[in-house]
């Protein structure tokens, strides 16, 4: 592997965020406090990420891994709960569809052998796919939150003619799963041709051959279109019913 | 008295807003009621409430000898139906409003019921076709009632219907109301400021300000 970033690389690819800070100074953009904490957030946090992975990946060990993905599908749901504001127990909700959607997804992935039970192989494929469902089902919570807010009248007079919760919902439940998986459609369609995406070049910058490299891709695909179908259909369907009361009124 | 509604001390606050005072009412089977009053007066709130749309702050509220509360509010609404004021229509054509009724039922559409209703309010079966976004506002509005009596309630509640109307059609629409009330016993209650209209009334009653007045 010919991989030559080093310490002192990197030092001088500093000089690239002088650039951003530059512009900012010189256009009064405001931003320069921002460019700092963001840069030597980004440096600080890769590092503890990288020692911690490096010492999982030595460790070896099933619990220890289990924790990681844990805890990266803990996180995952908590950023998406935050896109759902005015859900109760958004929370819950999405720990559960991306707990699901990550689990079957991954459990097809190994079962199939396209990868294997290791924490170098589990680890990066879990963050992929949790970070796909989350950003799936983030769409999907704002979809609901700004039907349910645009539609209003519709549901009401839906209420109004006898219609149970479901059947009031079901064009903006359908909807707003059809926003979360959207993007990952629309990339799968593009792929390759506009964007060489993180895996497949991670893959060829390490000097695999790309033709072993698109195989990963394509696996890649097929697993954020289950991830971010299951998470949206499972994060909008515990969702719609927040948005009525007990007495089955729109709230 | 046999009353099918009864509502007694019924009151409606939003935070310290004070919608309805005191409202007691009692709603014979099968009667005619008009009930009129000015802008803001809480017309279309007392109508929600009866409806099961929006819950009363305090009060007994009696529909067929039990209360309101005793009643899974998606039955109750097959059985109180609310026709909102301006209402709209929803999905693509007439007809996705038309089927609607039946889809929650889970049954086909009775293309032939559907067709008679549409000719009783003036419309021509054509219009069971057509995209929502080329009606008349009248024409929506006749549409919209259509759906609430496809499967006939106990009780039709209607909030200014025929407002958006001309006269030729306020009165179709009126004689047609009559003859649900008459022939089907339905019992009705209209919100409509129409002078025809409150002389036909067997009751009439008037919200002011959050209170009813009631005059036999
Ligand atoms: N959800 C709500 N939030 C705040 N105020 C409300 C709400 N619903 C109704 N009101 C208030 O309650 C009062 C009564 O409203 P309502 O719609 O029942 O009047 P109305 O008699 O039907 O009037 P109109 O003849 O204009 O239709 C109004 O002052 C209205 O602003
Ligand atoms: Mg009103």
């Amino acid at each position: 592997m010919n991989l030559a970033v080093n310490n002192t690389s990197l030092f001088l690819a500093a000089m690239l965020v002088l650039v951003a800070l530059g512009i900012s100074l010189w256009q009064k953009l405001g931003l320069d406090r921002d460019i700092v904490i963001g840069v030597v957030r980004a440096v600080v946090q890769l590092f503890i990420v990288g020692y911690l992975l490096k010492y999982i990946f030595r460790v070896n060990n099933l619990w220890l891994t289990l924790a990681m993905m844990g805890f990266i599908i803990f996180n995952a749901a908590w950023n998406a709960k935050k896109r759902g504001p005015g859900i109760d127990h958004a929370l819950a909700i999405s720990l559960l569809a991306i707990f699901v959607s990550t689990g079957v997804t991954l459990g097809v992935l190994v079962l199939s052998g396209a990868i294997k039970f290791v924490p170098s192989q589990m680890i990066p494929i879990s963050g992929m796919i949790a970070s796909n469902s989350m950003v799936a089902i983030g769409l999907a919570y704002r979809s609901l939150n700004s039907q349910f807010h645009d539609q209003r009248q519709g549901v009401l007079e839906r209420l109004a003619l006898g219609a149970g919760l479901l059947d009031a919902s079901i064009a903006i439940v359908r909807e707003a799963i059809r926003t979360g998986m959207s993007p990952t459609i629309d990339s799968a369609k593009t792929v390759g041709l506009v964007s060489l995406p993180g895996m497949m070049s991670g893959l060829i910058f390490a000097g695999v051959d790309p033709v072993r490299a698109i195989k990963y891709q394509i696996m890649v695909t097929f697993m954020l279109l289950s991830a971010t179908s299951l998470g949206s259909i499972i994060a909008c369907y515990l969702a719609y019913r927040n948005f009525y009361n007990e007495q089955k009124q729109l709230k | 008295m046999n009353s099918l509604i009864s509502l007694e001390k019924v009151n409606y606050q939003i935070a310290d807003q004070h919608i309805l005072h005191d409202v007691d009412w009692q709603i014979p089977a099968g009667a005619h009621i008009t009930l009129t009053g000015p802008s803001g007066g809480g017309k279309s709130t007392l109508l929600r409430i009866i409806a099961a749309m929006i819950s009363k702050t305090s009060g007994t509220l009696i529909f067929d000898g039990q209360p309101i509360e005793s009643y899974d509010p998606i039955m109750y609404r097959r059985q109180v139906s609310y026709c909102f004021q301006q209402p709209t229509l929803f999905g693509e054509t007439v007809a996705d409003n038309l089927a609607f009724p039946y889809q929650i039922r889970k049954q086909v559409m009775d293309t032939q019921r559907v067709v008679t209703a549409l000719n009783n309010v003036g419309l021509s079966e054509r219009t069971l076709h057509q995209p929502i976004i080329e009606l008349s506002g009248g024409e929506r509005q006749r549409v919209a009632l259509i759906r609430n009596i496809l499967f006939l309630p106990k009780v039709l509640l209607l909030d200014e219907v025929t407002a958006g109307l001309d006269e030729n059609n306020k009165q179709i629409v009126h004689a047609w109301l009559r003859q649900l009330n008459e022939q089907d016993h339905v019992t009705t209650i209209m919100i409509t400021h129409d002078a025809t209209e409150i002389a036909a009334a067997d009751q009439l009653a008037k919200v002011v300000a959050g209170r009813l007045e009631v005059h036999a």
